[in-house]
């Protein structure tokens, strides 16, 4: 697996967020869960608007395998959504870190204490494969 | 750990993401599941079903003992190699496992059991099979490898013992034969052409090394499934168990009603259940909304009733996602499936709803 973005923090969901220069967080899942999932075939978004908790259900993207829940990692209005992923959710398989980005938030607040640093998060990884 | 088939390193080797499977581990893909899905529909795929049990049957009584035992009738089998789909029932009709049965001599017979099933398969087989002194050996040392698609027996053929292999090539669908100590049979779980194959279990890597070599897609256990839910192919333990009859899972066409006298076992609450209207329906659907059906969602019959999904998935060649369901008695064509809290729309179609590389559904 390629190596982590160093530019991301991560959830042990294995969700990624990206704090952007406006305030708003692009939320995605990461390159492990994305291949953990194997082939997208669908993706149910939420509504562009819609407030969501920190730790709450927002999307659910579902494989040919198994449907897997996405939280949001923060709490927040739902800015925008990947409205492309609606005819073509392989991009998440595909460019997880970046086409692939699922909801844009308005955060409300912004706990960083909840969320790991992509070593925090590497860490995580390494010991899943033990 | 769990067992492992001969054939375990050749899937290491080929990049398998291994899981846990009825105590086996076993392939659950290679990479992508559904690309492994189009190369079985498109050219050819092989799959290593070795976890599956084999059974050697033999004795003077043996075909009496098997019109007993399964709710098919192995009369049917009048040439050597021919085969059987059948279910197994207990005394209530319900369905122990589902089967294939090989003619293979007057006095010898092969069945073909699921894995998961294997412990209660054996005793019960055994337990019947005593007061007809037919002996019942399982083939653990053998390996099994199904090669499926368009292409595939063509492209498996060269690895055929070159005195059987013509032979081979002209068996029709649904029989088989022993090609030296290999048993070759044109039958498979994908809804393509192909060939299920039963060999030495020291023979199976290099076999499995030289279809790769020509072209042949390592395919696991995921494609396996949408394959097969899209060939509208029962799965044990999803869509029937002990608890279901096969006329409740669209398997009433396996069950041998003539001649009347043949005395199965479970052949009686089949008969009670035959007749009744308020007997439940087994469909396929098609979701017209979009999303995922999956096992065990509700189905709901407005006015009707309600049943439930016994195999639901997305199929990578239709595009959308199906399902096989168990509904109430009626007529009806459309329903609807909770899919998270929501009502989606789904239409009843008939199944199969792929066959030989078409759809043969109207999407």
């Amino acid at each position: 697996m390629s190596e982590l973005p160093g530019d991301l923090l991560y959830t042990n969901d294995h969700e990624w967020l990206r704090r952007e220069s406006d305030g708003s967080v692009t939320v995605g899942i990461t390159e492990h869960a994305a291949n953990a999932l194997g082939d997208l075939v669908y993706v149910e978004l939420p509504e562009v608007g819609q407030d969501v908790d920190a730790g709450g259900e927002m999307a659910v993207v579902e494989s040919v395998k198994a449907a897997s829940d996405v939280y949001a990692p923060v709490a927040g209005t739902v800015r925008a959504v990947n409205d492309e992923l609606a005819d073509d959710p392989e991009k998440i398989n595909a460019d997880p870190y970046g086409d692939g980005w699922i909801v844009c938030i308005d955060p409300s607040e912004f706990d960083e204490g909840e969320l790991m640093t992509p070593d925090a998060y590497q860490e995580l990884l390494d010991d899943l494969d033990d | 750990m769990g067992s492992k088939t001969p054939l375990y390193d050749k899937h290491v080797e080929a990049g398998a993401r291994i899981v846990d499977f009825g105590g086996w581990d076993m392939p659950l893909h290679y990479g992508s599941q559904k690309e492994e899905h189009f190369a079985v529909r498109e050219r050819a795929g092989v799959f290593d079903v070795s976890h599956m049990t084999i059974v050697d049957l033999a004795g003077d009584r043996v075909r009496e003992f098997l019109r007993k035992l399964v709710a098919n009738d192995v009369a049917k089998l009048e040439n050597y190699g021919k085969a059987l789909y059948t279910c197994m029932l207990n005394e209530d009709g319900g369905v122990i496992d589902d089967l294939i049965i090989y003619f293979v001599g007057d006095t010898d017979y092969r069945l073909v059991v699921n894995a998961a099933t294997r412990e209660k398969d054996l005793a019960w087989i055994r337990k019947q099979a005593e007061a007809f002194g037919v002996t019942v050996t399982e083939r653990a040392e053998l390996a099994m490898i199904a090669v499926q698609g368009p292409k595939a027996r063509e492209l498996a053929a060269p690895c055929i013992d070159a005195a059987h292999r013509d032979a081979a090539l002209a068996l029709k669908p649904f029989s088989g034969l022993f090609a030296g100590d290999w048993f070759v049979a044109r039958t498979g779980y994908t809804g393509e052409d192909g060939w299920e194959i039963v060999l030495p279990a020291a023979a199976a890597p290099a076999t499995w090394d030289r279809l790769l070599a020509a072209g042949v897609a390592p395919c696991g256990l995921g494609a396996r499934d949408t394959l097969r839910l899209e060939a509208a192919m029962n799965l044990y333990g999803s869509d029937m168990d002990e608890t279901i009859s096969p006329l409740e899972a669209g398997l009433a066409w396996t069950v041998a009603w003539e001649p009347a006298d043949r005395d199965f076992i479970g052949r009686a609450p089949l008969e009670a259940l035959r007749g009744r209207a308020d007997k439940r329906r087994f469909v396929g659907l098609l979701l017209e909304d979009k999303g995922v059906l999956r096992n065990h969602m509700k189905v709901v019959v407005d006015g009707v009733g309600e049943g439930e999904i016994t195999s639901g998935g997305f199929s990578p060649t239709i595009g959308r996602s199906i399902a096989l369901a168990r509904v109430p008695a009626g007529d009806y064509d459309r329903a609807q499936v909770e899919v998270r809290g929501k009502l989606l729309n789904a239409r009843i179609v008939k199944t199969p709803f792929v066959r030989n590389g078409q759809v043969r559904i109207d999407v």
